[in-house]
This record gives structure tokens, C-alpha cells and sequence, in this order.
């Protein structure tokens, strides 16, 4: 595939602490293809959320890029300095988070930030073409014009976070990570957000990174998915496949202890155990301690992650518990 | 439903939030949180009270644990004691009355006293009360340990919360919960902040602890697919209003009131395949300050006419099937 | 679930006593607490220069029936007979000189130091007792109590502290007892009552303070419980500073001749400046050993204070 505009090569990414190092994000490979929609699930503390900040660069003084490369239209960010990675984000990735509050500054108007970012990323254009951009974003994701010369605390929790999108948006990145965007949000306004990222990202032919710990959020807005344990990818495919095919027993798991309105009331089951600490992990494949189907080889081994069935990757010594 | 199985019995509970004001100056403008709130629990039966951020379920929750007087309204308990009603209780009586009615909160990393250690927390409610002597009660907290799955008691007696991960600390809480053996225990979100894979763990023991030890729960939560797991019927709440009781496959596959079918078909359902209906709702959701006295959903409902906005918010009617809506259209 | 135990266990047959295990549990944090604060450079600098002032206090009394004789080394009496001129030089009788009234300056050195830790310490406790009780009280009560209580803090902050001091010193007799009173309440009630009770604050909507209500917690049981224990901390970190700040007002008051404390290094500067003695380089004796103690000391609390910040904010750890 050429037309990828991210490729993640055996990214590895450690914490450095006061008891040690905290392999955050361990050996990960994946892609994103122009116009695709990637979503990344798992639990808190699985290491989605640092590869999301590593494909910025925003991570913390304490983060240490072990090994790896971040190619964003076939360019490695790993040894990019400061300067270097503020031309490339907003233009060419930009970054949605959780907390919308945090991302606005609360002293300016919501579409003096927009232009802010603009004046600094695409200086060619004119103050009108400026102006008339900001009204286009604002419709694009479905917020009033009107609203742009107020401050953010004027916006409700949806409204701020529909403004933060349009300002990822605002100098056409190709590639919008968005972490958790909806999930300090109710359910019907988490509804309309979540319809109207899917439609903005397939208008406007984006590459997207969703990453929740809602498997019910990525169902909504993916093609693929990837599914992460203890700072390991472990399971990547379309998300139909993730969903019915599963081929990890985490995911297994994952699926059916997740409860749903629609349907039968089937039995929810219990994933047995706690997540690992991550400062000293287990040896061999990372779920073993928890799996119901781990032999000897599991404790042993880092299972290798593959290609097991056509685009469904994972990395499992009994995938689907086959011995 | 027969009058001696009811456990709690609420009625026209209501709470008012003075909105500015201050020490020397009243306020006459008010937050209505909860208003003319109805609601019959029965013993052993688990509630889900449902609703999104800002509906009142969290102030209800306060006011049945009196963590908050009433504005007006009765909460009744059918105690060994009697039925009494807890809204008006002061002092002494309501302190020994707390046993009845205990809480399990959203957040399993505040709910706790950092700098007391599992047994302290767990035994703080028989301390407080003065129930049994230190050996009896160590004995109680390491049993209760146990049932809530923390095997072996003993090597979490003495830890600290922060030494627990969210799932343990969520037991813990649950034990606190039921030291006092209480009638009732409201759950606040008890299951929200914690990840999928030790959720459904929590959500497991919380039924158990229901049918063995015959604990009633009204249980608190904006998210209908764990209440559907959790709970016999669910009550919507919307702006202060009770808009919505039924038993739970009820409720879910025949709403009928327009808000909770919006809720409903605003939940995003874990199958890539699945299409959900269109939401069927308009606008956003304000606060109810000094509200009008018409129907509280009017502003966002696409079924209202002139007839909702000049006649005051409907009454729960029973359409048979114990299904009450509050709504003129249905 | 499994999980190690650690050690402190209950067991009906072999039952180990509720107040061992909470000593083994405090002597734990205390070692958890010593290691964070040991890492700190500062902070042990801090706590050394502290620990020699506190023998070189306690050496004066040993001195004194040892190789001192009293009629010449008393630090407020003594005379030495034998020179006749003071102040005299340094000496191998006189390490540090004789001020100008023939007493020797070390040893006036060595027996203010222990007043200065009694001052310091006791007004610091004075300060943490009432700005505890009082933040938690307003914290906790809220309306009318927190008002009244708030309004007087910002009466205390408003008027400067030395300018009271100093009128309360010219209206009644101060000594050194009366001044740890006087600091302790003023610095108690101003800034430091504010500071804990904003921690109060946080602590107070915590749920863990709803859930000792639902438990039938009385206020008091809450206050003293929840509310003030996790106020201790921060609390231990202002004493520090409040040691300093009392260290250096009780000099600066006594230089300027307002207590009637009768030995202490704020006297001993006064001493030289009355006697004439103030920016003279020659008797340098005078003036240095005791505004270096004063220096020192404050110094030595400050830092600990530093060093304590770290262990009690952990957000202030690096990671």
C-alpha cells in the first residue's frame, strides 16, 4: 500500500520513573491509509493514548522513544526536533482531546484560536478568505456562525467540543487523532458528535485515528480497528471482523463482557484477574496471566504479531483458543 | 403491588437550589433539581434511576441518603422499626436510622480516606455507631472482605487504597456499603470509572450480594445498557421529572415516552453491522431554573403542540403493564 | 484475587494487636517518607545544620559544669576578670571573644541557640493548631463561621506583622514565652489559616467525607478524622516556615530593644549596637556569630520546608 499517510514501524516507548522504566507502548506496528478510519480500543493504562501523543510529539519530559519509526507521508518524526515537528502538526496531523476545555484558551474568542492556528499554518491566505474559512468550519461541524466571537465558557460541553474539532480541522491535516472526544459527553449529544465526525471525516477523504475505551464508540465510527493489552497492539482487522471473528482471547472477552441495549440479554462474562503493572510486565505474551487458554509457550514467549487470516492481524499463540 | 413489600416509598419529593443569593440576601430564583418526584421501591428489587448529566438522578440519590434535606416531599422506609420517614429525621434518630440506608459512590479513587487503611475505611460505619466490640468488628470486616471476592481478607486488611487497583477499591467500597446491613444502598455510578474487563466482575457481585443477602438497590447511571444488566425496572429522569417507569426489556423494547425513546436510540450499540434509529429530539439540554409549568421536555420534544405548552407537566399514568409515562401524547 | 500479603496480618488464633500493626504501618510510612525526603540534597543540608545547632545547644549546659567556670563563662552574668579590656580579641580562652560587657560570646551563643528552638518550635505548633482548627472549621462549617472567621484572617494579613509587634511590645512586657504566644496566633490566623483552609476546601467535597456522613459520622468525627488529617501534611510544611519567620522577628525585635528577653542572638546585636560596637570591623566578634546563627538556623528551617514540600505535593515529584 502506498497510499498510506501514517505507518507506525516497532514503536517502542518507555516512562521513565523513580521505580523504574514503564514500557508503555511496546513493539507496535500499524498503518493508516488516506480516507481510512482507524480506531484504537482499550482499557486505561493500555498505552493507546501515548501512541497518540507520540504520533504528535507531545509527550511528556519523561517519555523515552526506545526504538521505532513514525512515518507521516513516508517521512520518520522520531528524530525530528521542536521546531521541526510545529510545521508538521495542524497541517499535516492535528490533535482532538478529551477535555475540550483544556484545549481552548479561555481569555480568547473561539475563532480568533481558529485563526490563530490558521495565520500560523497558512499565511497565503487573506484576512476575507480567513474569515470565510472560519464560517465554513463552524458549518462543517455543525455549529452556528454566530457563535464564533464568543469565548468557550459561552459553549456547552458538545458545542466546545464540536469548536475544538473545527480548529484540528482548520489547515486540512491529513491525518485528525482524536482521543476520546465524546466520552465526557451525554449520549445524545456524544450521538450527534460522533455522526457528524464520521460524515466530515469521509467528506473531506481523512485519514483518522479514533481512540476510546468504548468498543460500542469505535463500532460507530471505523473501518478498522486495532485492540490494545498492557502496551501491546494485539489484535487488528476490519472492525466487522473484530467484532464477529474475533481471533484474541482478550477481544473475545472484550466483546462479550461488553453489555448492549440491542439484542438478547446474553450473560456478560468476567475477564478473571486485574491488568499487569506495567513496571514489570509478565513475561511472554502479556495476557497470559489472565487467558484461559495459556499454556507453557504463553509464560515463555512474546507471541509473534502476524498476519493470521487475509488484513487480520494478531498476536496470539491460540488464537481463537486453539491448541 | 402489595403495601407490605414496599420498601421505600417516595412521594412528592422535591429539592430547590437557591441559584446567587447569600448570607444576608435571599434569592428567588431557583434551580428546580428535583421536582414532585415519585417513586415505590420494593424489597429486594433493584431500580435504575437513568438520565443524562444535570437530570437530578445524583440530587435524588443525596436526598435519599440525606446527604441533603428535601425542600418537601416524604421518604419513606419500611424499617424493623416501622415505616418512617426520613426526610424529616434530625439529630440522634438520624444517625441511627443511617444504618438502614447506605451509598456506593462513582469514583472508587475518593470515595476513600487515603490515609486510612481498608479495615479503617470498611469499619468506619460500626465504629461511628458504636456496634460491637474491635475483635467482633475485625471479624465482621474480614467476612465481609471475603464475600465482596478480596480472598484472603487478611492481606488487604491493613493496605492503603492507593496499593489497590479501581476494581478492588470498588469492592471495598461495596463492603463499607454493607457493614451495617443496610435496607437499602443507593449506587451512585458505582461502575462507570472502572475498565470493561473488571466491570462486569462489580456488576456481577452487586446482583449476587442482591439476591443473597436481600439487599434493595436504587441504582444511579446514564448508561442503559448497564442498567439493563443491573436493574428489574428503570425510572428516566429528565430536568427534575420522573418522565418514565417500566420493568427493564419493557422499557427498553416499548418506549413510549419521546425522551427516552431519543435516549434510547442515542446509545451507540456495540455491532458495526447494527444501524440505529434516527434521534428523534431537538436542541439541548438546559437547567431547570424557575421552569415553566408546562411539560418540562416541551423545548426538545418534535411531538409537542400548543396543547403541551398551555397545559402543566403531565402526571405518571399507569398504560397498564406497570409502564407509567408522563406524557400527554401518549 | 490473589495478591502477596504484606506481612501485617489478623488472624483470629494468633491475633496481633490493633496498635502494633498501626505503629509497624506509621513507622513504614515514616521510612517511605524519610526516603523521598533524603533524595533531596537540600533538605539533608538542611536538617544537618538544624541537628548541629540542636548539639551545640545542648553542649552549653554540659560546658558549664565542665570546663567553664560559671562567674566567667555565664552567658548573661559572667566576667572575665583577667582581661582587662573588653571586648577582648579572640582567644584560646575566649573562641569567640568577650562582648563589651565581658561576657563570653560563645557561650552566649550556645545558650540562646536553645531559646530560639523553644520560640521557633512553639510558635510554629501555636500557628498549626489554630490555622488548622480554624481552616478545617471554616472549611467545614461554611456561611456565617466561615465569614466571621475569613473576615478576621484578612484583619490580621491586612496590618503588617512587625508594626504589631512592635506597638504590642511598647504596651506590655514581652519575653520569649509571651513572644512564641504572640507570633504563633498572628501567623496562625493570617495567611496560614487561608492556605489550609483552601486545602480544607479540596478535601471537603471529597466523597469520602459523604460517605462518613452516610455512615453517621457526627462533624466532629469528620473534622478530626478526614478533614484534619489530611491537612497534617501540609500543615508540617508551613510549621517550617513558620519556625524562620519567628527565628528572624524575635531578632529583629530584640535588636531594636522591644522584648525583654534577657539573652538571645537579637540581644546580642543589640548588645554590640548600644555599646557602639555596631559596623566596626575590628570587633567583628560582636556582630557575625550571631547574625550568622540567625542566618543559619532560618536558613536550615527553610530548606527543610523545601525538601518536606516534596514528599508532602507529589505533584511537585518528578515523575
Amino acid at each position: 500500500m502506498t497510499d498510506n499517510v501514517l505507518e507506525v514501524k516497532n514503536l517502542t516507548m518507555h516512562y521513565m520513573t523513580r521505580k523504574g522504566p514503564v514500557s508503555a507502548v511496546n513493539n507496535v506496528n500499524f498503518s493508516v491509509a488516506r480516507g481510512e478510519s482507524l480506531g484504537l480500543v482499550g482499557e486505561s493504562g493500555c498505552g493507546k493514548t501515548s501512541i497518540a501523543l507520540s504520533l504528535l510529539k507531545l509527550l511528556p519530559d519523561n517519555a523515552d522513544i526506545k526504538q521505532g519509526q513514525i512515518l507521516i507521508n513516508s517521512k520518520d518524526i522520531v528524530p525530528l526536533n521542536y521546531a521541526e515537528i510545529c510545521k508538521l502538526r495542524w497541517k499535516q496531523i492535528s490533535m482532538v482531546f478529551q477535555a475540550a476545555m483544556n484545549a481552548l484558551n479561555p481569555v480568547y474568542t473561539v475563532e480568533d484560536q481558529i485563526l490563530e492556528a490558521m495565520q500560523e499554518h497558512l499565511p497565503h491566505l487573506s484576512e476575507a478568505e480567513m474569515d470565510r474559512r472560519v464560517d465554513e468550519l463552524f458549518k462543517l461541524v455543525g455549529l452556528d456562525p454566530k457563535f464564533k466571537d464568543q469565548y468557550p465558557h459561552q459553549y456547552s460541553g458538545g458545542m466546545r467540543q464540536r469548536a475544538v474539532i473545527a480548529m484540528a480541522l482548520s489547515c486540512e491535516p491529513d491525518i485528525i487523532v482524536a482521543d476520546e472526544p465524546t466520552t465526557a459527553l451525554d449520549v445524545i449529544v456524544q450521538d450527534a458528535l460522533l455522526k457528524r465526525i464520521r460524515k466530515i471525516q469521509e467528506k473531506l477523504n481523512m485519514a483518522m485515528i479514533y481512540i476510546s475505551h468504548d468498543i460500542a464508540v469505535i463500532a460507530e465510527v471505523s473501518d478498522r480497528m486495532g485492540v490494545m493489552y498492557a502496551g501491546n497492539l494485539i489484535e487488528m482487522a476490519s472492525t466487522e471482523a473484530i467484532f464477529h471473528h474475533p481471533i484474541h482471547p482478550y477481544t473475545m472477552g472484550l466483546m462479550s463482557a461488553f453489555p448492549s441495549i440491542v439484542g438478547d440479554k446474553t450473560e456478560l462474562t468476567t475477564l478473571p484477574g486485574e491488568p499487569p503493572d506495567l513496571l514489570n510486565p509478565p513475561t511472554g505474551c502479556r495476557y497470559h496471566p489472565r487467558c484461559p487458554y495459556a499454556t507453557a509457550i504463553c509464560s515463555q514467549e512474546m507471541p509473534e504479531y502476524r498476519e493470521h487470516e487475509a488484513q487480520h492481524f494478531a498476536a496470539c499463540w491460540h488464537p481463537r483458543g486453539e491448541v | 403491588m402489595e403495601n407490605q413489600d414496599i420498601l421505600v416509598n417516595i412521594q412528592d419529593l422535591s429539592k430547590l437550589f437557591p441559584v446567587g443569593g447569600g448570607i444576608f440576601k435571599r434569592s428567588d430564583v431557583f434551580v428546580h433539581a428535583v421536582s414532585g418526584f415519585n417513586l415505590q421501591i420494593k424489597r429486594g428489587e433493584s431500580v435504575g434511576l437513568v438520565g443524562e448529566s444535570g437530570c437530578g438522578k445524583s440530587t435524588t440519590g443525596k436526598l435519599l441518603t440525606r446527604l441533603i434535606n428535601p425542600t418537601e416531599g416524604k421518604i419513606e422506609i419500611a424499617s424493623a422499626q416501622g415505616v418512617i420517614d426520613i426526610a424529616s429525621l434530625r439529630g440522634k434518630k438520624l444517625k441511627t436510622f443511617r444504618r438502614n440506608v447506605q451509598m456506593i459512590f462513582q469514583d472508587p479513587y475518593e470515595s476513600m480516606n487515603p490515609r486510612l487503611t481498608i479495615y479503617d475505611t470498611v469499619a468506619e460505619p460500626l465504629n461511628v455507631q458504636g456496634i460491637g466490640t474491635i475483635v467482633e468488628r475485625e471479624t465482621r470486616v474480614s467476612e465481609l472482605l471475603e464475600t465482596v471476592g478480596l480472598t484472603p481478607a487478611t492481606s488487604f486488611l491493613f493496605r492503603y487504597p492507593h496499593e489497590l487497583s479501581g476494581g478492588q477499591r470498588q469492592r471495598v467500597a461495596i463492603a463499607r456499603a454493607l457493614i451495617v446491613s443496610p435496607l437499602f444502598v443507593v449506587a451512585d455510578e458505582p461502575t462507570s470509572m472502572l475498565d470493561v474487563s473488571v466491570r462486569t466482575g462489580v456488576m456481577h457481585l452487586m446482583q449476587d450480594l442482591a439476591t443473597n443477602l436481600n439487599v434493595t438497590y436504587l441504582y444511579i447511571t446514564h448508561d442503559l445498557a448497564v442498567a439493563r444488566y443491573m436493574c428489574d425496572r428503570i425510572a428516566v429522569m429528565y430536568l427534575g421529572k420522573l418522565v418514565e417507569l417500566a420493568e427493564t426489556e419493557e422499557l427498553l423494547h416499548h418506549a413510549l415516552h419521546p425522551y427516552t425513546q431519543a435516549l434510547l436510540s442515542a446509545v451507540p450499540v456495540p455491532d458495526p453491522t447494527h444501524s440505529r434509529k434516527a434521534v428523534q429530539i431537538k436542541g439541548g439540554i438546559s437547567k431547570p431554573v424557575n421552569p415553566k409549568p408546562r411539560c418540562r421536555f416541551y423545548d426538545r420534544c418534535l411531538l409537542a403542540d400548543n396543547s403541551c405548552r398551555d397545559s402543566p407537566h403531565p402526571e405518571l399514568e399507569d398504560k397498564g403493564n406497570n409502564h407509567f409515562v408522563a406524557c400527554h401524547k401518549v | 484475587m490473589t495478591m502477596p500479603t504484606n506481612g501485617l496480618t489478623v488472624s483470629t488464633a494468633t491475633r496481633i494487636p490493633l496498635w502494633k500493626i498501626r505503629l509497624k504501618l506509621a513507622w513504614r510510612a515514616t521510612k517511605t517518607s524519610w526516603a523521598t525526603f533524603a533524595e533531596s540534597p537540600i533538605g539533608l543540608i538542611g536538617l544537618g545544620v538544624i541537628i548541629f545547632f540542636g548539639l551545640f545547644a545542648l553542649a552549653h549546659p554540659i560546658l558549664m559544669h565542665t570546663v567553664w567556670d560559671s562567674s566567667t563563662y555565664d552567658p548573661q552574668m559572667g566576667y572575665d576578670m583577667e582581661i582587662a579590656f573588653h571586648p577582648a580579641n579572640p582567644s584560646a580562652r575566649h573562641l569567640l571573644g568577650t562582648d563589651p560587657l565581658g561576657r563570653d560570646i560563645l557561650s552566649q551563643l550556645m545558650y540562646s541557640t536553645r531559646y530560639e528552638f523553644v520560640l521557633g518550635i512553639l510558635s510554629a505548633v501555636v500557628t498549626v493548631v489554630i490555622a488548622t482548627t480554624i481552616g478545617a472549621a471554616a472549611a467545614y462549617y461554611g456561611g456565617l463561621i466561615d465569614a466571621v472567621l475569613m473576615r478576621l484572617a484578612d484583619l490580621v494579613i491586612m496590618v503588617p506583622f512587625l508594626p504589631i509587634l512592635i506597638v504590642l511590645s511598647s504596651l506590655t512586657e514581652v519575653g520569649m514565652f509571651e513572644l512564641a504566644l504572640l507570633i504563633g496566633v498572628l501567623s496562625g490566623f493570617g495567611g496560614n489559616t487561608i492556605v489550609i483552609k483552601s486545602q480544607a476546601l479540596s478535601v471537603k467535597v471529597k466523597p469520602f467525607i459523604e460517605a462518613a456522613r452516610i455512615a453517621g459520622g457526627s462533624d466532629f468525627h469528620i473534622i478530626f478524622t478526614h478533614l484534619i488529617p489530611n491537612l497534617l501534611p501540609i500543615a508540617l510544611l508551613y510549621m517550617m516556615f513558620v519556625v524562620t519567620s519567628a527565628i528572624f522577628s524575635e531578632a529583629v525585635l530584640s535588636y531594636f530593644g522591644l522584648t525583654t528577653i534577657r539573652m538571645s542572638w537579637g540581644i546580642m546585636i543589640n548588645t554590640a549596637q548600644t555599646q557602639g560596637y555596631l559596623l566596626r570591623f575590628d570587633t567583628w566578634y560582636l556582630l557575625i556569630p550571631a547574625s550568622l546563627a540567625i542566618t543559619l538556623l532560618c536558613a536550615a528551617f527553610y530548606l527543610v520546608g523545601r525538601a518536606l514540600d516534596e514528599v508532602v505535593n507529589p505533584r511537585l515529584r518528578s515523575r
